[in-house]
């Protein structure tokens, strides 16, 4: 396999041709913010948080889909990033209806942590305040679309490792929300096989634990990297 | 109706409100008016919520007093679960209610009310504030923050958080009490019981001072309503109790009307009014109809309706209390006597409260899912009997909501109160800072609690118009 030579923030790095920036700058320990992401699933660039500057190019590429190649000069922390990184943050926080004091994954969530980390001090578009549902219909879990950021997480973890791929996503833009089945109460899906790895997986409220008070809802998700390692010594 | 007198906003209060004074051809006052001008709408978006987020949900009513809503709603959650909870726990929701009833009456009486009692109602606004207080009086005001200081502590220490604590869950509590902060909170008894003794013998010493005040602040007949403790076999003591017991009501003469009535029986007893000069509902006793079924809660209620407090300070003041006269306290500015022996016995009775046995006994929450449809949680807030009815559906969603907050009972008492000092102290032909600061003055006996946002201690500016009749300013006070 061919091996890469190139700089991430002005650092000499070497990696696989195989391997993504953001595995690349993990590996040589330059932290890149990512919320989409999550070690274990496939990456499909959703929330861009990642995005990294590029020698080469105007555009913005996202870390976790983007391959090294030789030569390339990175930046994952310039002035315009920072920027746009705040931006992208305070559209989450605009789009749904994210009230943090009394939400049950309050001080346990990555949205949250993520606004704290990027100085996000308030949020300058118009709040959406669109009118979303919450399905209760499961026995043991919730689904909340106003803490949702369309991540994906919760398709992924239940196509990719459980198997049973409950979750999609239905409808375009502003209108997509994130569906059990063929947009069936969850209670009723016939392929949830209530593993809970999507609640566990999801960075914010938007899926939690039947029964839990604000800031009680702590997500597991170290199980994931451990069960895709058992996983892999086996193969 | 010719002229009318606005008093807007009303200042050292909890939340946004103004009076309007009307006024008769000669000048003398025809009606007065207290009109809540905000709207807050909970009881809608808490609608399609999981049950159990209603308690910090509800607790952000108030940045004041939001353990009075966590606990209210901790309990009606408690019936939706069809559990009985620890009864560890359930002490420790009492330690904390009480941390917030000695909190809330400190602020209210130093913080908020105690620059009228110190410089009187007429001295210039400008010295009658927290800041005068502690120029002229600064151990009265360091008193006021070390009792303040004690309940949010004491909150702080069960809870993790002084305000909005996430620590009150339905079915209990969710982590039991550490030994060292046991600890912590005992050694602070000692001298905040100091504290509220020497406080309440100053504040006796007033009294003579304010006669005319005792006499026309919101004294007049009126039922009252509490909670008080449950009735066991045998003879009963009617104790106080803010956490959990039965509702009792008695009317202006101390007869009992009713006794020993479940709280969840709530609704066939009291009903709500609506008036279109205000956002608040008043809440009325059915049985009288709207408005003669006017009743009072809070501390002065309390104090009224039971046999004794049921800690030893606090019995002695109370007997000397209820000494003042015959039969019950009808003076609303005696809410500031009342406030002060209830601080005395929240602090004997966490006292108690933490020497019991079972304590820092570990199991604190009943785990289950919920099994009724609806549930009623009742508790004593510091201005009085706290209410909240919900309703889910088989999901555990919220459909519907009722809160009556205790500000709420006392609205037909506060209009009255309002009216009987504006037509005591008002004159339309001489606008006299003393006189007006008496109508917020009586308010403020009641500690009204509105938006339950602080932000505006003392820094909100009085603006008074005297209006004609066809709305033109004949006079005018600013400050």
């Amino acid at each position: 396999m061919a091996v890469k030579t190139f700089t991430i923030d002005g650092q000499a790095v070497t990696a696989e041709e195989t391997d993504t920036i953001l595995q690349a700058a993990t590996d040589a320990g330059i932290k890149i913010p990512t919320l989409c992401h999550l070690d274990g699933l496939g990456d499909v660039g959703a929330c861009r948080l990642c995005i990294t500057e590029v020698s080469g190019t105007n555009k913005l590429l996202p870390a976790c889909v983007t391959k090294v190649s030789e030569g390339m000069e990175i930046k994952t922390n310039s002035e315009r990033i920072q920027k746009y990184r705040r931006m992208i943050l305070e559209l989450l926080f605009a789009e749904r209806n994210h009230v943090c004091s009394v939400c049950v994954a309050n001080r346990h969530c990555e949205l949250q942590t993520l606004a704290e980390e990027h100085g996000m001090m308030s949020v300058r578009f118009p709040y959406q305040y669109p009118n979303t549902t919450v399905d209760a219909s499961h026995d043991w879990f919730i689904l909340d679309h106003n803490r949702c950021v369309l991540c994906t997480r919760c398709v992924r973890v239940c196509d990719e490792v459980e198997g049973a791929h409950v979750w999609d996503v239905m409808g375009r833009g502003t209108n997509s929300r994130v569906i059990t089945d063929l947009n069936q109460p969850w209670g009723d899906s016939e392929t949830c096989t209530s593993c809970s790895k999507c609640v566990q997986v999801c960075p914010t409220g938007a899926l939690s634990s039947k029964g839990k008070s604000v800031a009680e809802m702590v997500k597991k998700r170290d199980f994931l990297p451990y069960l895709m390692a058992t996983r892999e010594e086996k193969i | 109706m010719s002229k009318q007198i606005l008093i807007d906003p009303v200042t050292r209060i909890e939340g946004h409100s103004k009076i309007t004074i009307h006024l008769n051809d000669d000048g003398s006052v025809r009606d007065a008016q207290f009109h809540v001008t905000q709207f807050r709408g909970f009881e809608k978006f808490c609608e399609g919520r999981p049950f159990s987020e209603m308690p910090a949900l509800t607790g952000r009513t108030c940045g004041i007093c939001p353990v009075s809503h966590l606990i209210a709603s901790a309990k009606a959650c408690d019936q939706l679960l069809a559990v009985e909870i620890p009864p560890t726990a359930a002490k420790l929701r009492r330690i904390m209610n009480l941390a917030q009833i000695v909190q809330s009456h400190a602020l209210s009486f130093f913080h908020l009310s105690s620059p009228d009692l110190l410089f009187g109602m007429d001295a210039t606004p400008e010295k009658r504030n927290i800041v005068g207080v502690m120029e002229l009086r600064p151990s009265l005001a360091r008193d006021g923050i070390a009792l303040r200081k004690f309940g949010q502590e004491i909150i702080a220490l069960l809870g993790g958080k002084r305000i909005h604590p996430a620590w009150v869950v339905p079915g209990g509590v969710s982590n039991p009490l550490d030994p060292k902060m046991r600890e912590q909170m005992l050694a602070m008894i000692p001298e905040m019981q100091a504290i509220s003794l020497r406080t309440l013998t100053w504040f006796k010493t007033l009294l003579e001072q304010f006669r005319e005040e005792i006499r026309t602040f919101g004294n007049f007949p009126s039922m009252f309503m509490g909670l008080v403790t449950p009735q066991t076999n045998g003879e009963h003591n009617a104790l106080l109790d803010h956490y959990d017991g039965k509702l009792r009501f008695i009317d202006a003469s101390g007869n009992i009307v009713l006794d020993q009535i479940d709280p969840t029986k709530y609704n066939d007893y009291i009903a709500e009014s609506v008036e279109s000069f205000t956002y608040l509902k008043s809440p009325y006793f059915k049985p009288l109809g709207y408005p003669e079924g006017i009743y009072r809660v809070g501390p002065l209620a309390r104090l009224n309706i039971i046999d004794r407090c049921g800690t030893p300070l606090a019995d002695k003041e109370w007997t000397e209390f209820r000494a003042l006269r015959r039969g019950v306290i009808l003076s609303s500015f005696h809410q500031h006597y009342a406030r002060l022996i209830e601080i005395l016995y929240g602090i004997e009775r966490i006292e108690q409260l933490l020497n019991e046995s079972d304590i820092l006994d570990k199991n604190v929450r009943a785990i289950a899912k919920p099994s009724r449809s609806e549930g009623i949680g009742v508790s004593e807030a510091p201005r009085g009997t706290l209410m909240h009815h919900y309703k889910i559906d088989e999901n555990g969603l919220i459909t519907w909501v009722n809160m009556i907050i205790a500000t709420g009972h006392n609205n037909l008492a506060m209009n009255q109160s309002v009216k009987q000092v504006a037509q005591h102290y008002v004159r339309s032909e001489r606008l006299q800072e003393g006189m007006l600061n008496r109508v917020e003055a009586v308010i403020r006996s009641y500690d009204p609690c509105l938006s339950c946002s602080t932000h505006a201690l003392g820094k909100m500016p009085l603006h008074i118009q005297l209006l004609g009749s066809q709305g033109d300013v004949i006079d005018e006070v600013k400050r």
